[in-house]
């Protein structure tokens, strides 16, 4: 791993400075600035700590308050077409219709991202081989499990081959089993498939297995800048740890954890 | 077992590994006709499953059909007129029309958001007023497309019968403009009211409450109005449903014979009729446009 994760490391992908996104209460992300390259960059952070509105901001999708963002090069407030034509998004949630097959609903998503007819089928049937789905993608969604419906929402981020992908917890609710053949496939992405890697998640054991760098956000701020490998320089979490929040945030009902974030304070503990 | 086996003569799979892509990528053009297609198909069921086919062809014949008697009365009997007025079709075909309408427009529309596919859409290069476009554009086109077969088998049926070529192709070309009256109106509404709810049998159940009710409360208060002898007040009444809207409006298009119990009064009555419907049709295009740009779709 170490060694293609460093030759891939080259051009910035994402860029941020300064980038802030205001709700009419929360502030979503503070002043966030910093710098992604290419590879699996693993974007850490808890329920609610701005992950899911970076993705957005980073897609054109949500105007930023202040500040700005690149990707690939393209400002994300004024070229949001032209970045959407080259990244792939993988949302949290669920976002497949049930009475369409696999088959139908990628070739489908692979036209909506500008592929002819016939390059929509030949690559969706790569696409979905590559994900793991074999028989059962003539079948309808709605009878898939959910690892079957995570490989077929990563499919349609991928099926037009783009230069960066978003995936947004791609382990939600997945097994053990599941969540190491996703992480596995996450992994090939980026090292196998060249194709850059913005993947979140609420875990950060499960990401320091498979990331080249690591950025760890907390109430919109960033916590740890990227650019730091696991197992090198600082090291962040003592091994395979699955903890999301520090300790003492743990177990904590989502509206105290709000309320909290409004007297933020540093946490030694988590960084260590 | 030291050298590996030849490759069979069928040939076999290699994991080539992944590929990219460096085919075109095409514009707007491309995906919004793609979007348009695929709606308009899934309207009667094509690229469906066989289920979802079944009430659209159903009902397609249920228009059709009617159509065919008239025409076979016509030619059997020898008539020298056609005895149905082609922009009257419509108004005969208002509940056949209402559950088209009140099933496609949900499966059209409320599904993607019900099922947030949306954001997969909004993620890729096709813009929210496209998206808009296109499904408008599918619920219009498949309605159309409904109104204008049977009276497309009425005209054809009258030549046949050798009606006067001229009057045949006069009244046909009137209904068409009809049928696109009829379909705008009730993409308009029908799409505004799949929008607002994302449940789809909450659609189908609003829709077809929304359009009936509203169809025989009119034609009724039409009716007492004119028992009162107020024939300018049963004719306006009729801008309050959407049927006898379009009706009123190709009354004044086309100088269509009326289908309801009031024509829309006056050359002055005629005019509000059609600027109504021009206004209703932009309004919910307007809050179609207001739905999904203010979706916070991720």
């Amino acid at each position: 791993m170490s060694s293609a994760s460093v030759s891939v490391r080259g051009m910035a992908v994402i860029t941020t400075s300064g980038l802030t996104k205001r709700f009419s209460t929360v502030t979503a992300l503070d002043q966030l600035t910093m710098e992604i390259g290419t590879g699996v960059t693993g974007l850490i952070g808890s329920n609610g700590a701005g992950k899911s509105t970076l993705i957005r901001v980073l897609l054109g999708l949500l105007p930023a308050t202040l500040g700005s963002a690149q990707v690939l090069g393209l400002d994300s407030a004024s070229d949001g077409v032209r970045i959407r034509q080259q990244v792939g998004y993988m949302p949290e949630h669920d976002c497949l219709p049930p009475d369409v097959s696999a088959t139908e609903f990628v070739v489908h998503m692979a036209r909506m991202s500008g592929l002819p007819k016939t390059q929509a089928r030949e690559r969706t049937a790569d696409i979905l081989r590559h994900t793991g789905l074999y028989e059962e993608r003539y079948r309808p969604i709605g009878g898939y499990s959910t690892g079957m419906r995570q490989r077929v929402k990563l499919a349609q981020a991928l099926v037009h081959d783009p230069k960066l992908v978003l995936l947004d917890e791609p382990t939600n609710g997945l097994d053990p089993v599941g969540r190491d053949d996703m992480l596995a496939l996450v992994r090939r992405i980026g090292h196998d498939f060249g194709i850059s890697v913005l993947v979140t998640s609420h875990l950060l054991g499960e990401l320091e297995r498979i990331s080249d760098h690591v950025v760890i956000i907390d109430a919109g701020r960033l916590l740890l800048r990227p650019g730091t490998r696991p197992g090198r320089g600082p090291r962040i979490g003592a091994g395979p740890r699955t903890a999301t929040a520090p300790p003492h945030r743990r177990g904590l009902p989502r509206r105290h954890r709000r309320h909290r974030r409004h007297r933020r304070h540093r946490r030694p503990g988590w960084r260590s | 077992m030291s050298h590996p086996e030849p490759p069979p003569a069928g040939g076999i799979i290699h994991d080539i590994g992944y590929r990219g892509y460096a085919g075109p990528r095409l514009g707007r053009g491309y995906l919004l006709q793609s979007l348009y297609l695929q709606g308009f198909r899934s309207t009667f069921g094509l690229g469906r499953t066989a289920r979802t086919k079944v009430l659209p062809i159903l009902l397609l014949i249920a228009t059709v059909l009617p159509a065919v008697i008239i025409v076979a009365v016509e030619v059997y009997t020898k008539q020298d007129a056609q005895l149905l007025s082609y922009n009257r079709y419509a108004m005969f075909l208002i509940p056949v029309i209402g559950i088209f309408v009140a099933a496609q427009a949900p499966q059209l529309i409320s599904r993607d958001l019900r099922f947030r596919t949306v954001s997969l859409y909004f993620s890729r290069p096709l813009t929210r007023a496209d998206y808009v476009l296109a499904k408008f554009g599918a619920l219009a086109s498949a309605l159309f497309l409904l109104l204008s077969a049977p009276i497309l088998v009425l005209a054809v049926g009258g030549v046949l019968a050798k009606f006067p070529l001229w009057q045949q192709t006069k009244n046909f070309l009137a209904a068409e403009v009809g049928a696109l009256v009829f379909a705008l109106i009730l993409a308009g509404v029908s799409g505004v009211l799949a929008a607002a709810t994302t449940r789809r049998g909450m659609g189908v159940a609003v829709i077809i409450t929304v359009l009936s009710v509203s169809y025989t409360a009119a034609v009724a208060v039409q009716g007492i109005a004119q028992s009162y002898n107020n024939v300018t007040l049963a004719g306006y009444l009729g801008l309050f449903s959407p049927f006898t809207l379009a009706d009123g409006v190709q009354i004044a298009l086309v100088h269509a014979p009326t289908s309801t119990p009031a024509a829309p009064p006056g050359a002055g009555g005629k005019a509000i009729f059609v600027l109504v419907a021009v206004l209703l049709v932009a309004a919910c295009y307007g809050f179609l446009l207001r739905r999904y740009q203010r979706l916070n779709a991720s």
